[in-house]
């Protein structure tokens, strides 16, 4: 499969500035501190980790970034584009795509019409041109079926293309999200909890895959993992929450020997 | 669609156009009513089936288009074939205006709002100040329109193919719009909405247009319906219309096309049906079908047919593949 755009900057050429930028956002539930000023940023090309215990943000942070979630103060920038101020839906045409810890496929759908609904974004055809098949819509349609068609022989899904996904193994429903995610050519590509739920061997073929597409589709990914040895093999740099705190932040040897982020997985020694 | 389904489809449409010739001059005018419901069927399967949006008051769009047709033959002496276009449009916007405000609601929220349009509707085609208009209580007669050109038919004959003519260029612009971009958004807007908006579809205005195309076919039906009656009047819109709608789309088989003639078949003969075996208590027969049809038919009469034919290509297919082969049960992706 051909990298989407061959003019996106290669890993480390995007300067200081960074792909993403979180800066100083909170998110208040009530009375409940759900982010506490947290600030990152991630760098074109990079792979970046976001670990954390159970309840530490790192969801709630993913949902600021696809607006499912209003963050009560701070700033997120996305390539030179403001994210609160964006609508949810003109997310993923800013190159933002993502999965969802608990899968949210189209369970109706085929695997081939759920990638084809990822192309949304980066198509036009609207109402009245579609009901009248107009040459345009005809060919954008063609387009889409191509690259759904090479993203699923892409994540090895060609057996399953034109089942219902509701009827699939979970694994399989996961790689149907991911395609779903790549469909729209993203630049930055938020994958939570991508392991959970898979078996021994299949978080590790899920590593060589995340890297895959990074090097393949040159594209910017920051991962939710509590798969500890996937998170610290792929990423390039990990960000450590805690209570809605940004605790730690390095690259994965760094922030493995940190006492602040032993203490908070395995509890504090007193 | 495939050889085989356009071959079907071809089929079918020379038996619809043989028909006329085949039946009595009243089977001819039910058979154009069936048309007529096929398109207001399409028209609610696309907002409910495809789109998820429950709507207990389509008969107000129907009455709406019917009463545009109405009005604009008889006050303004437009020809007939004119009106449909302009109850279309008028519908189309006043569904997406009503599609604005129901995009708050949810489930049977939107059902109650949709409800309250059908129930009124009816009593404010009667208010007295549209009288002029809308002729009160009396309704409006309509003349039927003669077959244009010399053609070689009665009227009712003539109304038929008319008829058949916009209900399948309708079916096509349906196909049409389902099948692709966004017929796609509709459906992945029902199954989960949220990812629907995260992969970049405006579910808001994606909503309200469905609502406005979905008005658009019910109007377009309800003045092909005015037309081969020859008459409105408010009490022939009721809220009963509108519920008989909704049995025809769950009969028929939500989201597909084709459930919207099987669920007009249903609305249209099983009344007379009904009737037949009790003149006492013919909703009480008409009940019975209706449990019957969806105890066999738990998909409707098109996920009834679809089943029985993959069966069939099972069977055809276990035939061809030769003895002593076994082939798994279940297919294994290979996983991650």
């Amino acid at each position: 499969m051909q990298p989407v755009n061959e003019t996106r900057p290669r890993p480390g050429c995007s300067g200081p500035k960074g792909l993403l930028r979180v800066e100083a956002v909170s998110v208040h539930f009530g009375g409940i501190v759900a982010l506490d000023a947290v600030s990152f940023s991630v760098e074109s090309g990079q792979i970046a980790g976001l670990i954390g215990p159970n309840g530490a943000g790192k969801t709630t942070l993913f949902n600021c970034l696809s607006r499912l979630y209003e963050a009560s103060e701070g700033s997120i920038e996305f390539d030179g584009h403001s994210l609160r101020e964006t609508p949810r839906h003109g997310i993923a045409a800013l190159g933002i795509g993502r999965t969802f810890q608990n899968l949210a496929l189209f369970h109706t759908m085929t695997v081939f019409d759920n990638i084809l609904v990822g192309r949304h974004c980066r198509t036009r055809s609207g109402f009245l041109a579609s009901a009248l098949s107009m040459p345009s819509v005809r060919r954008e349609e063609d387009a889409a079926r191509t690259r759904a068609r090479e993203l699923v022989s892409f994540l090895q899904l060609d057996s399953v293309a034109d089942r219902p996904v509701a009827a699939l193994p979970f694994g399989t429903q996961k790689r149907v999200e991911l395609g779903r995610a790549l469909a729209a050519d993203p630049k930055l590509l938020l994958l939570d909890e991508p392991a959970s739920g898979l078996n021994h061997e299949e978080v590790g073929a899920l590593g060589a895959l995340i890297r895959e597409i990074r090097d393949r589709l040159a594209l910017t990914i920051l991962l939710v993992e509590h798969h500890m040895s996937l998170v610290m093999s792929v990423s390039d740099r990990v960000v450590a929450l805690n209570f809605g705190r940004k605790i730690a932040e390095g690259t994965p040897a760094e922030v493995q020997r940190l006492p602040e982020v032993i203490q908070a997985y395995l509890g504090s020694a007193h | 669609m495939n050889q085989r389904t356009l071959t079907v489809v071809a089929v079918l449409l020379l038996l619809a156009c043989a028909l006329p010739f085949l039946v009595s001059n009243y089977r001819t005018f039910q058979f154009t009513l069936v048309l007529v419901y096929a398109i207001a069927l399409l028209g609610l399967n696309i907002l409910t089936g495809y789109n998820g949006q429950i709507s207990l008051g389509h008969g107000a769009f129907y009455a709406i288009g019917a009463y545009t047709a109405a009005i604009l033959m008889d006050r303004f002496g437009v020809p007939y074939w004119a009106t449909l276009p302009v109850a279309g449009a008028v519908c189309l916007a006043v569904g997406f205006l009503f599609g604005l405000p129901a995009l708050r609601l949810e489930g049977l929220y939107l059902a109650l709002a949709t409800f309250a349009l059908g129930v009124s509707m009816p009593q404010l085609l009667k208010y007295h100040h549209f009288e002029k208009w809308t002729g009160g209580v009396q309704g409006i007669v309509i003349t039927k329109p003669d077959p244009p050109f010399g053609l070689p038919l009665n009227p009712d004959q003539w109304l038929y193919y008319f008829t058949l003519a916009v209900m399948v260029l309708m079916f096509v612009l349906a196909w049409n719009l389902l099948r692709g971009r966004v017929g796609r958004a509709m459906v992945a807007i029902r199954d989960h909405h949220i990812a629907a908006e995260a992969m970049g579809i405006n579910t808001a205005m994606v909503k309200s247009l469905t609502f406005g195309v979905s008005a658009f076919y019910t109007g377009v039906a309800g003045a092909l319906g005015a037309i081969a009656i020859q008459f409105v009047a408010p009490d022939s819109f009721n809220i009963f219309l509108s519920i008989v709608f909704l049995v025809g789309i769950a009969i028929g088989g939500l989201a597909s096309i084709p459930g919207a003639i099987y669920g007009a078949l249903f609305i249209q003969f099983v009344p007379n049906i009904a009737d037949e075996i009790s003149k006492a208590a013919p909703w009480a027969v008409f009940g019975i079908f209706m449990i019957g049809f969806v105890y066999v038919m738990p998909l409707g009469v098109n996920g009834a047919i679809r089943m029985l034919l993959a069966r069939l290509g099972r069977k055809a297919q276990n035939n061809r593949s030769t003895a002593g082969v076994t082939r798994p049960t279940i297919n294994s992706p290979e996983e991650v």
